[in-house]
């Protein structure tokens, strides 16, 4: 039999609905991989044994009394600690958050738990999302499981390493811009983020409001479609959540085909910079495309240049609002309170000590962007930017049905090269930034591993807004057709830990 | 409190010219707060009408609340303004402790309402026209209490209590055009606007704007210019000030400060002042070198808000009749002059004789007593006359009992002070006390009898047809019977015997 950690997450649920699996024993063969494994790899910060085990019993009993059950019942899943979880720790990889017990669910948190799935515990990630590798997490960094020395991206890290390292077969994350995708892509999983708005934003602790968005992390493109449909679908609570069906995502993972399909290659997003094996990979992937019957069209979107330069001002703009709320009054860290500090001293003092040193470059970076006298010249400029992206997007799709790019222009990079070099840093969420900007749906997914130094390489595949299902037949057909090619799902070509 | 140079008021209006501005926040009525599902309701438990948004709590999100939107746009079209076809809310970014998200979301350069008027009549009639720049939607913040200092200020507590119960509940801020060519009647219109609007509130039905609760409060910005100048002069800006007189007072101490900083050769200091109701002076709160820089940005939790022109037009459609028309219409149906309609709208007296009327009573009795017994005592206890513990009905049964005879003014007098001493509906005063007008005629009959034996002279006059002279013997009748007597069948009595 295989091994229980190594099933897919739709397996799991048709073993667990058959009898064959309980609930209990795959999240007790989880727990013990964690306890196992996580020592080294760091994915979790939090493992919540005790609920994710009434979780599973509560599945068990569900179905020992003929009850029906959801697709992703008794699938364990890594929450990013993003995410409130009613009595269970958040803190969003900030020491500003350390310790609270947020008094309410998420609206994915909540979801998550109607479909049954058990949830482990909450993962790994840059503090507040501002980040590109979890070194920025308060609580020390996470390994890639292909390499422990080297990042497993982020912001989301610690939920892409718990996949590839089998602590769990699904995970959350969320993308700003990247932060979903880029690990999926350094760590070789499958990540999704789905169209803005259309997963419920209530409840995942905001880093940029208009850019934000949650979404599914597997390791098969069918997985993600399963979870996505779990989590997705509008939401009362948040405004910006899209009053439209779930697009048929689930469906199209089981379809998977892309003959006559029209796909795009985006000038822009490739070519200088990128790492050679990357590049190959990305070709490679081209090729197979129109192997496998899609039409492949050369497009330009000029505007793209500007976008980590427009994301770099709208980002930390919304965060220095978003972030004002840490001031030691109602929750958190607070440091200072002895009686000899003022308020206002107080809230000083424990953002001081409660924030890391990206955290509040951010904040002053967008402090400074909204002053007046220079929002104009920033977060206006930056808005239009915005727009001609989302233009030159709308373009590209008269054209083509999907755009397909490198998911980040290297493979993962070792821990500490590039803490000191923000800007470095930055740019591995090169090719990323623009759907996030545009607010459209995209997907990484394993292409390979580049032949300089053995390590995963992501295919991002881009839909228009609302498309999300378009990202699953692609991306389908993709896995399928690697797949077969490689005689095995390409995880499997990881070190054992 | 340091005592402040004031140039005298004639002094200061004979070489300067006031203008004004004036905000007023209101708190809507709305059951549930602006961008959450709490209640509104007054008076609960601190901190018991909270949840994630309201609290700021990491994570949650607001979504906006339709009949905050629908209010915002009855008080827009009720100040003549127009209705913007799509706006946003914006933050206002600050930090104090009782701003849960240390933003408040406000509107900014988009607001729901803008560019309207408000016509406020003076005391002598005068209609003068307020300008209005804009209505915009906003949450108030909680609420701190400072515990521990000598002014109840943050400067010098030792503790601060917050309740975050108030957080959310939905403001509409309106703000006026400058305030010009008011002259010396600068503090009059500042109060007449006030209680216009107030009124306005009112009969919308989206407040119950009592400024005493905070539920309407009133900044009054003011500047002076040299007459003839055009360019405005420096402003102060009194926060807070919340009774229609004091709007009045703070202007009018606003106007002669300033005259005599300004007459001494010295600059006016952009800042905020606190009124001080006690002596209704201004004392200076913070300095604002600069513009404080709030860093507005469009709010991205928040998607546009674009009212649907036929709901406009359907709202504009059923507004009620406005209060400025309606004291028109009442001023000719009670028969007053436009002074005592006045004194009707300061005395916020309007709904309630208009509901007295309603119960039953002619409209110069129910304005009677509200404006003369029923205002006096409002008057004494420092309260609002619809707080003074009496019913309009009650006032109704009053009034028809003086009018069957039952009570003369007298009594009515002592039963109202029953009812507010809490004794009980108007009838079960007159039982309990024994008020009823002495209505048995053979006891009337003894008493008028006696009255004329006691004034021989005076009866005689008026058999001789001094019917003058009457009035004496009245006085008497009553003395005789404590002021329970009927005074008109006493004088009917009085001249059945004396003429035949
Ligand atoms: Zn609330």
């Amino acid at each position: 039999m295989t091994d229980i950690i190594r099933l897919t997450a739709a397996e799991t649920a048709a073993r667990i609905a058959s009898g064959e699996l309980t609930a209990v024993e795959v999240a007790e063969a989880h727990l013990a991989r964690i306890e196992a494994v996580d020592e080294k790899v760091h994915a979790y910060l939090h493992v919540d044994r005790e609920g994710a085990l009434a979780q599973a019993r509560a599945v068990d009993a569900k179905r020992a009394a003929g009850e029906p059950l959801g697709p992703l019942a008794g699938v364990p899943l890594a929450l990013k600690d993003i995410f409130t979880t009613e009595g269970v720790p958040t803190t969003v990889g900030s020491k500003i958050l350390e310790g609270w017990i947020p008094p309410y669910d998420a609206t994915v948190t909540k979801r998550l738990k109607d479909a049954d799935v058990v949830i482990l515990g909450k993962t790994n990630m840059d503090e507040f999302a501002m980040g590109s590798s979890t070194e920025n997490s308060a609580y020390g960094p996470t390994g890639n499981p292909w390499d422990l020395t080297r990042v497993p991206g982020g912001s989301g890290g610690g939920s892409a390493a718990a996949l590839a390292s089998y602590q769990a077969p699904l995970a959350i994350g969320t993308d700003t811009g990247g932060s979903i995708r880029q690990p999926a892509a350094v760590t070789g999983t499958v990540g999704v983020k789905p169209t803005y708005g259309g997963v419920s934003r209530y409840g995942m602790v905001a880093f940029s409001s208009s850019l934000d968005q949650g979404g599914p992390c597997a390791r098969t493109v069918l997985d993600a479609a399963l979870l996505h449909e779990v989590i997705a679908g509008h939401d009362p609570m948040d405004s910006t959540s899209i009053d439209a069906p779930v697009p048929p995502v689930v469906e199209a993972a089981r379809s998977g085909d892309v003959a006559g399909l029209r796909v795009g290659v985006v000038k822009e997003l490739g070519g200088e910079g990128y790492q050679a094996g990357v590049v190959e990979r990305f070709n490679e992937s081209v090729e197979l495309l129109r192997g496998l019957g899609a039409e492949v069209v050369e497009l330009s979107c000029p505007s793209f240049t500007y976008a980590l330069a427009a994301y770099y001002l709208i980002a930390p703009s919304e965060c220095s609002s978003n972030l004002a709320r840490f001031d030691a009054m109602r929750y958190g860290l607070r440091v200072g309170d002895d009686g000899s500090h003022s308020a206002e001293e107080v809230t000083a003092l424990t953002r001081e000590a409660g924030f890391g040193p990206e955290v509040k470059r951010r904040i002053i970076l967008g402090t400074y962007a909204l002053s007046s006298g220079y929002y104009d010249a920033y977060y206006g400029s930056a808005q239009k930017v915005r727009t001609l992206i989302a233009r030159d997007f709308e373009r590209a799709f008269e054209q083509v049905d999907v755009v397909v790019s490198p998911t980040t222009p290297t493979t993962a990079f070792p821990i500490g090269e590039r803490v000191d070099d923000p800007l470095a840093m930055y740019l591995a969420d090169l090719c990323t930034i623009p759907v996030n900007l545009a607010g459209n749906a995209a997907m990484s997914l394993p292409c390979g591993l580049a032949p300089e130094d053995g390590l995963p390489v992501g295919l991002q595949i881009i839909a228009p807004a609302l498309k999300d299902d378009r990202l699953y037949r692609v991306g389908a057909a993709v896995e399928a057709a690697f797949v077969a090619k490689w005689g095995h799902p390409l995880l499997e070509e990881a070190p054992q830990l | 409190m340091t005592v402040t140079d004031l140039l005298s008021y004639e002094d200061a209006l004979a070489s300067y010219d006031p203008v004004m501005g004036l905000e007023v926040h209101v708190e809507l009525g709305t059951r549930t707060k602006m961008f959450c599902g709490c209640s509104t309701a007054l008076g609960a438990e601190p901190n018991s009408q909270t949840c994630p948004t309201c609290l700021g709590l990491p994570g949650a999100l607001p979504v906006v609340n339709e009949s905050g939107v629908e209010s915002a746009i009855r008080i827009g079209l009720a100040l003549n303004c127009e209705i913007a076809q799509w706006c946003r809310f914006a933050r206002k970014n600050y930090f104090y402790p009782d701003m849960p998200k240390n933003f408040q979301t406000s509107q900014y350069d988009e607001p729901i309402a803008y560019n309207g008027y408000l016509d406020v009549q003076l005391e002598d009639g005068e209609v003068f026209r307020v300008h209005i720049e804009r209505a915009h939607m906003e949450e108030d913040t909680g609420k701190s209490t400072h515990i521990g200092g000598a002014t109840g200020r943050i400067h010098g507590a030792s503790h601060s209590l917050l309740d975050y119960n108030r957080a959310g509940i939905p403001l509409i801020e309106i703000v006026t055009k400058p305030i010009e060519g008011a002259g010396a009647r600068a503090p009059e219109v500042a109060r007449a606007y006030v209680a216009e609007l107030r009124e306005l509130i009112r009969a919308l039905g989206v407040s119950e704007a009592r400024m005493e609760m905070g539920q309407l409060r009133c900044d009054v910005n003011l500047s002076l210019r040299p007459l003839g100048e055009k360019k405005f002069g420096t402003r102060s800006e009194t926060k807070n000030v919340n009774s229609l007189r004091s709007v009045e007072r703070a202007a009018r101490f606003e106007i002669q400060r300033h005259a005599a900083v300004l007459s001494s050769g010295g600059t006016i200091v952009q800042e905020t002042r606190h009124f001080h109701e006690e002596d209704g002076s201004t004392t200076s709160g913070r300095i604002k070198e600069e513009a404080e820089d709030y860093r507005y940005f469009p709010e991205p939790d928040l998607v546009p808000i674009a009212p649907p022109r036929e709901w406009v037009e359907e709202l504009r459609g059923s507004l009620p009749e406005l209060p400025l028309a309606r004291r028109e219409r009442l001023k000719k149906e009670w028969g007053i002059s436009d002074f005592e309609m006045q004194s009707a709208l300061n005395a916020g007296a309007i709904d309630l004789i208009t509901a007295t009327i309603d119960a039953g009573a002619d409209a110069a009795s129910a304005r009677k007593w509200w404006m003369g017994e029923l205002a006096r005592h409002a008057n004494e206890a420092g309260v609002e006359l619809s707080e003074v513990a009496i019913t309009p009905q009650q006032v109704a049964r009053i009034s028809a009992l003086v009018a069957a005879g039952e009570l003369n003014d007298k009594l009515a007098r002592q039963v109202i002070e029953g009812v507010l001493a809490g004794e009980g509906d108007p009838d079960r005063v007159v039982e309990k006390r024994g008020l009823k007008v002495v209505s048995d005629e053979g006891a009337l009959n003894a008493a008028v009898d006696q009255a004329i034996a006691d004034n021989a002279a005076v009866a005689d006059k008026i058999r001789g047809g001094n019917l003058a002279a009457a009035g004496a013997l009245i006085g008497a009748v009553m003395k005789l019977t404590r002021g329970q007597a009927d005074a008109k069948r006493v004088r009917e009595l009085v001249l059945e015997k004396l003429q035949g």
